[in-house]
Formats: structure tokens, C-alpha cells, sequence
């Protein structure tokens, strides 16, 4: 037997004797909220805590220009809608870009798969109009257009809009740390910049 | 005023071999270090306390969350069996490791197949605890810790102090001074603003991040359903560390299994509202195997026992395997709060840590039961709801006892069954303790009473005992 099997086969059988006679385990009680109260607002709560933890927030197609400020050159996925590009910035199409290119970029533009108004929360999932985990990681500054049927309430409704095999990032808010006297500051690793354009109109 | 120099690392000082009393007692004689910890414990308490009363079910979360770990205890081995045929078929070489060694061996080998003499590292509690960073500087290899307070510690040449936040033990300006004398390439006129310590951080790092070809990550869960492993941070290191590379190794006890990814959504509420005492994390990356074209095409898991089948033989102490490592037990501990992290000795402090290190190292840590008052604070705001407090009693019992205090307990014993030996214990302990009555406490008994009266006072009997009052009453 190789190395690799034996560990694995005494690891296995640790487990199995260290629970001999321990029977079943008890039930799994779910008695946690999956919605919010009926009537909520969510997409005023969605803008509250966005802003609350420093993103930008912005309405309507046409704020894609401003969200993206000053920037000069823009990566964007391949499939990203024609109709998002606005405004003065030279779109570059995510076509296997190096790791330098990436790095000379001034801001990304993409879509998203689901936001969870209760945490601000951003969700990508590397589907339809978002691209590879690098886009939105390297350059400092990251746009998001978020559609409306794509804002639910609650962490648990938005699990089930999420392809769950495909390399997923959570976002809420910039990059941010709290190592310092555990008081949260913006800005290290990631996008310092969270612009959200919300279609809500 | 400071009584030790601003950036003696902490752990220089503090004894961490020596038994808990005796590290506690030098950790308590730091005042900067108390007040530092004081400072960061009060502020994430009252930050966790306000973002845990934004939910109404809140409890409900707890009990869920309590029984899905029980659950995971109880189905392990299926779990990670079916985690690894999930991992595989999605492109994962998953590895074995029995301890610390077996780990770090695997992970060094991995290292060296991929072409590289040196990694980046995201923040994780198993790595630490194999002790990888050390084990790759023995072999030649080189592990840059990524995750700033992780960053800070391992440029003071410290130890880490707390489970989340290592570098809880310095302030700001220690921080800058560290950052300017050790970074390299700190930048001239660093100021101790947070935001000016983030900034030199990113760009130490930067160059690194973009040209590391082998990340070193741990994972917060798990999933047996997908195979994916989860990473929840703040900074954008483990983003960087999680996409870049070509290669990833992933180091992950064997109990952060959970069955199904839909569990997520009660875990990443409670964990990040635990934790930082924030809504959510800034960044939770969820990856499953390896996929072409986006992220390391090279991707390890090495599930790692080291100990955990131990703990989970202990039908009481099992339940300390459900820890998700939020650290919020340490930051309402009074114990720890006062004394820091590095005092216990072990990689995992604070309550948590004096129910885990114990087990993981049997016969290692016996004292650690013991760095508590049971209060019970930390039972309170556990998210998983493990009940420390009657895990530390279980392991005070199993624990070993010296032959003195068995003596006394076997006297207290056979005093305590015979009421006349009884009244004429009260009796003399009154009068032997007349001295100190307007006192109220006696700090120091001769011995073999000393053994007791080391670290605690001994209050005086009261000139009333309840056997006379309740005489006296029934007149």
C-alpha cells in the first residue's frame, strides 16, 4: 500500500472507532429565518448596508460613466452587455489577459449573479457578464452593475441562485481590515473602490 | 508609560513552555500588553453585541449551526469520503495526513513538484498549528504570510496572540515601528494611521502576490455535497493567493467538513457577525477543484488529522471539534483578556484553546482546564453553542491530580460525612481565622494550605454559619 492509502485508510478507521457506539446523531432543527418580513424594502436595506461598509452606490444604465470615474482603461468580460459600456473609457475585452495587463488596468466592469440586501452582500459566480476571478481582483477599482430580479433579501435565498461548483466571490464592500486594534479600515489587497449600479428603475 | 520596549515581540517574554500560572503571571506584569488587549476586546465585543442583536433568530441560528456540527461528528467518515470523491472529480488531488509531519512533508513535496523554492500564505489556523512555516525553513523553502496582522507577526519575529486577529498585542505605533525597521521597503515618513498601514502592506506585497506560482490556504468549511472549499476574509491576500498562483495547496482539519453547501447560509451569518462583528466579511472565495482558465490549475487538499480522531473519541469533548475558529470566545474571556494569547502555550487560546489543546495533545496541557473562573461568557456567545464550561470541568476531572490534593479531597471526604467532625471543622476554622476577621480574606495559608492561596485569596468563615442560623431561627 502507497503512503497516500495507508493514511487514508488509518485516518478512516480512527474516525469509525473513535465513534463506535455513538449512534445516530440527533436531528438537525432549522428553525432560522430564510426571508425577510414581507413588505421590506430590499432594495433600500441593500443601498444602507452597501453604503454602510463604503461602496458607491449609483442608479440607472447611464450612471456607468460616472461610476467609473476618472478611468482611462476599463477590463470587461467578454460577454459583457454592449449597452453597459458608457462613457469615455477605452473597454478592453477579457480575452486571456496576462497578469501584467491586468495590473495596468484602472477599473473593471461586470455584472453579477445574485446581491443580498441584509449583509450588502455582492455575490460572483463567474457567470454571465463577470468574467474570470482575476478581472475583478487585480485592478484597484470595480464596478458592478447589479439588475433588480437579482437583489433577494436573504443569504439563504441567494445559495440557490449560485452555481455551486463554479469558483464564486463574495463581496461586501472594499477590501478592508480589521488587524489594527480590530478597528475596520478600507483599502489593502483588493479593489480599494466598490462602485454599485443599481438597475432599479 | 510603556514597561517593555514598543516591539520586543510579546512572545520572547512570555514562557511558552511553562506551565499557565507561571507564563500568565509575566504576561500580567506587561501593562502595555493589558492595555492594548483591553483596548481591541472592548472594541470587537461591543461590535459583535450590536451585529448579533440585528437578528431575531439569532438562537435559532445557534442550535441549527450546533446540530449541523454534531451531525458532521457523528457521519465524519462518510462526509470525508464523500468530500473527497466530490474534490477529485472535480479536478482536486486530495492527500492524507495523519499529523503534523505527514502535512507538512506532503505540503513541502507539493512545493518542490510545482517548480518553487518559496509560497504566499493566506491566514490559517492548521497551518500553525503543523508549525509549516518552520517545518519549510528546516527544508529550504520560504512561506510569506500574506494576511496583515499574520504580516506583522512574522516581521517582529513574534508568535501570534489571538486566533483572528494574531497581532492583537500590538497598537498602531508599535505597528509602525515594526513595519519601518523590519518591511524593507516601508515607505519614508510612515505615519501609525490604519489606512497608511494597509497601504505599505499592499505594496510590500504586491509584487509578490502577482508572481507567486504556489499558494498555501486553509479553508473555514468544507463542502461534502461539491467537494468546494470556502476561504472567508477581509484584506483581498486570500483572493490573491485563492486566484493567482498555479498552484494551490489547501490544509484542512478533517472537521471542517459540512454536508451540504446550502449549510453556508447559517454559517457565513454567523461567523463574520462573530468574528469581526461585521454583516458580512468583505471577501468569501468558494472554489471546487480546479477550473481551466480561471485560477491555479494545480489544486491540493491535504485533509489532516493530527489529533482531531482523539478528540472525537470523547463523547463530551467531541463537541469541541464544531469550532469555527471565530474567536469570540477569547474576546469576552476575563482570563484572556487579561493575560493575551501567548500565556496558554498553544497555538489555539483562550477558552477554546484550553478545551482544544488539551485534547489534541493529550497529556500536554493538563493546566490549561484550569485558566478559567466558568463564568460561562464564552458558552454565551459561541455560535456553534459549544459549552466550554462543562467541557473544562469533564477535562478537570479526567485530568491527572497530584497526590496532595487527593489527600485533601479523601480528607474533605470523610470530614464532610460525619456532622459532629464537621462542626468542629467550622468551629476551629472561625476561631483559626480570628486574625484576619476585619481583613475579610487571608492571602497566604502555611503550607500544604499555600498550594492553594499561590493564586487565590481565602475568604474568612463567617462568624455565622448556616447550621447555627438555622438553629437559631427554629427558636
Amino acid at each position: 500500500m502507497t503512503a497516500r492509502s495507508t493514511a487514508r485508510e488509518e485516518i478512516l478507521a480512527r474516525m469509525r472507532q473513535a465513534l463506535d457506539g455513538a449512534g445516530a446523531a440527533p436531528g438537525s432543527p432549522r428553525a432560522y429565518r430564510r426571508l425577510l418580513d414581507a413588505g421590506t424594502d430590499i432594495t433600500a436595506m441593500l443601498i444602507d448596508r452597501l453604503v454602510d461598509y463604503k461602496a458607491n452606490v449609483h442608479h440607472g444604465l447611464a450612471a456607468i460613466g460616472a461610476a467609473l470615474g476618472g478611468a482611462q482603461r476599463v477590463v470587461v468580460p467578454a460577454d459583457l452587455p454592449a449597452d453597459w459600456r458608457i462613457g469615455g473609457a477605452e473597454f478592453v475585452p477579457d480575452t486571456g489577459l496576462s497578469t501584467a495587463d491586468l495590473d495596468g488596468m484602472d477599473a473593471v466592469l461586470t455584472g453579477c449573479a445574485a446581491a443580498v440586501a441584509v449583509s450588502g452582500t455582492i455575490m460572483l459566480d463567474t457567470g454571465a457578464a463577470q468574467g474570470r476571478r482575476a478581472i475583478t481582483l487585480v485592478p484597484d477599482h470595480h464596478v458592478v452593475v447589479v439588475r433588480r430580479e437579482q437583489i433577494v433579501g436573504h443569504l439563504a435565498e441567494a445559495l440557490p441562485m449560485l452555481d455551486p461548483t463554479a469558483p464564486q466571490t463574495w463581496i461586501s464592500g472594499p477590501s478592508a481590515t480589521s488587524d489594527i486594534e480590530l478597528q475596520r479600515v478600507e483599502g489593502v489587497h483588493g479593489p480599494r473602490r466598490l462602485d454599485v449600479v443599481l438597475l432599479d428603475d | 508609560m510603556s514597561a517593555e520596549p514598543s516591539f520586543v515581540p510579546a512572545a520572547s517574554l512570555i514562557p511558552a513552555d511553562a506551565p499557565f500560572p507561571k507564563a500568565a503571571k509575566v504576561a500580567l506584569g506587561m501593562p502595555q500588553l493589558r492595555k492594548n488587549l483591553a483596548h481591541a476586546t472592548g472594541t470587537i465585543r461591543a461590535k459583535r453585541a450590536a451585529v448579533a442583536g440585528e437578528l431575531d433568530d439569532w438562537e435559532a441560528l445557534r442550535d441549527a449551526a450546533a446540530a449541523i456540527k454534531a451531525d458532521v461528528q457523528h457521519r465524519l467518515p462518510e462526509l470525508a469520503v464523500e468530500f473527497e470523491r466530490n474534490a477529485t472529480a472535480a479536478g482536486a488531488h486530495v492527500h492524507w495526513a495523519r499529523d503534523a509531519k505527514e502535512a507538512n512533508e506532503i505540503a513541502a513535496r507539493l512545493v518542490r513538484e510545482a517548480g518553487a523554492d518559496d509560497v504566499v500564505k493566506v491566514k490559517s489556523m492548521a497551518t500553525q498549528e503543523i508549525e509549516l512555516n518552520e517545518h519549510f525553513e528546516a527544508v529550504g523553502l520560504k512561506a510569506y504570510e500574506t494576511d496583515l496582522a499574520e504580516l506583522i507577526v512574522q516581521l517582529a519575529e513574534d508568535k501570534p496572540s489571538h486566533i483572528l486577529v494574531p497581532a492583537i498585542h500590538y497598537n498602531r505605533t508599535q505597528i509602525r515601528e515594526i513595519f519601518d525597521q523590519k518591511m524593507g521597503d516601508a515607505p519614508a515618513g510612515l505615519t501609525d494611521e490604519p489606512a497608511a498601514l494597509a497601504e505599505a502592506a499592499r505594496l510590500h506585497l504586491r509584487r509578490r502576490f502577482l508572481s507567486a506560482k504556489v499558494a498555501v490556504s486553509g479553508a473555514n468549511f468544507a463542502v461534502a455535497e461539491t467537494g468546494s472549499l470556502v476561504v472567508v476574509e477581509s484584506e483581498g491576500n486570500g483572493r490573491m493567493c485563492l486566484t493567482m498562483p498555479e498552484t494551490l495547496i489547501s490544509i484542512v482539519g478533517i472537521e471542517k467538513l459540512l454536508p451540504r453547501f446550502t449549510d453556508l447560509e447559517v454559517f457565513m451569518q454567523l461567523l463574520p457577525r462573530s468574528s469581526t462583528g461585521e454583516r458580512m466579511n468583505p471577501y468569501t472565495s468558494v472554489w471546487t477543484g480546479s477550473r481551466g482558465g480561471d485560477g491555479p490549475k494545480d489544486v491540493h487538499v491535504i485533509l489532516l488529522d493530527n489529533g482531531r480522531t482523539n478528540v472525537l473519541a470523547d463523547e463530551v469533548g467531541r463537541q469541541a471539534l464544531s469550532c469555527i475558529r471565530c474567536s469570540a470566545c477569547l474576546n469576552v474571556c476575563p482570563v484572556y483578556e487579561r493575560t493575551g494569547g501567548h500565556a496558554y502555550g498553544h497555538v489555539y487560546p483562550g477558552p477554546i484553546g484550553a478545551i482544544l489543546a488539551p485534547q489534541l495533545e493529550p497529556g500536554r496541557h493538563d493546566d490549561l482546564p484550569y485558566a478559567s473562573s466558568l463564568c460561562g461568557a464564552c458558552y454565551e456567545v459561541c455560535p456553534v453553542k459549544i459549552n466550554i464550561p462543562e467541557v473544562l470541568v469533564h477535562l478537570r476531572q479526567q485530568g491527572p491530580h497530584q497526590a496532595g490534593e487527593q489527600a485533601a479531597m479523601r480528607a474533605a471526604t470523610a470530614v464532610m460525612a460525619r456532622p459532629r467532625l464537621w462542626r468542629a471543622a467550622l468551629r476551629g476554622a472561625r476561631l483559626g481565622s480570628m486574625p484576619w476577621r476585619r481583613k475579610g480574606f487571608m492571602r497566604r495559608l502555611p503550607w500544604p494550605g499555600s498550594r492553594w492561596t499561590v493564586s487565590r485569596d481565602l475568604p474568612v468563615p463567617p462568624k455565622e454559619d448556616f447550621r447555627d442560623w438555622w438553629k437559631e431561627r427554629g427558636r
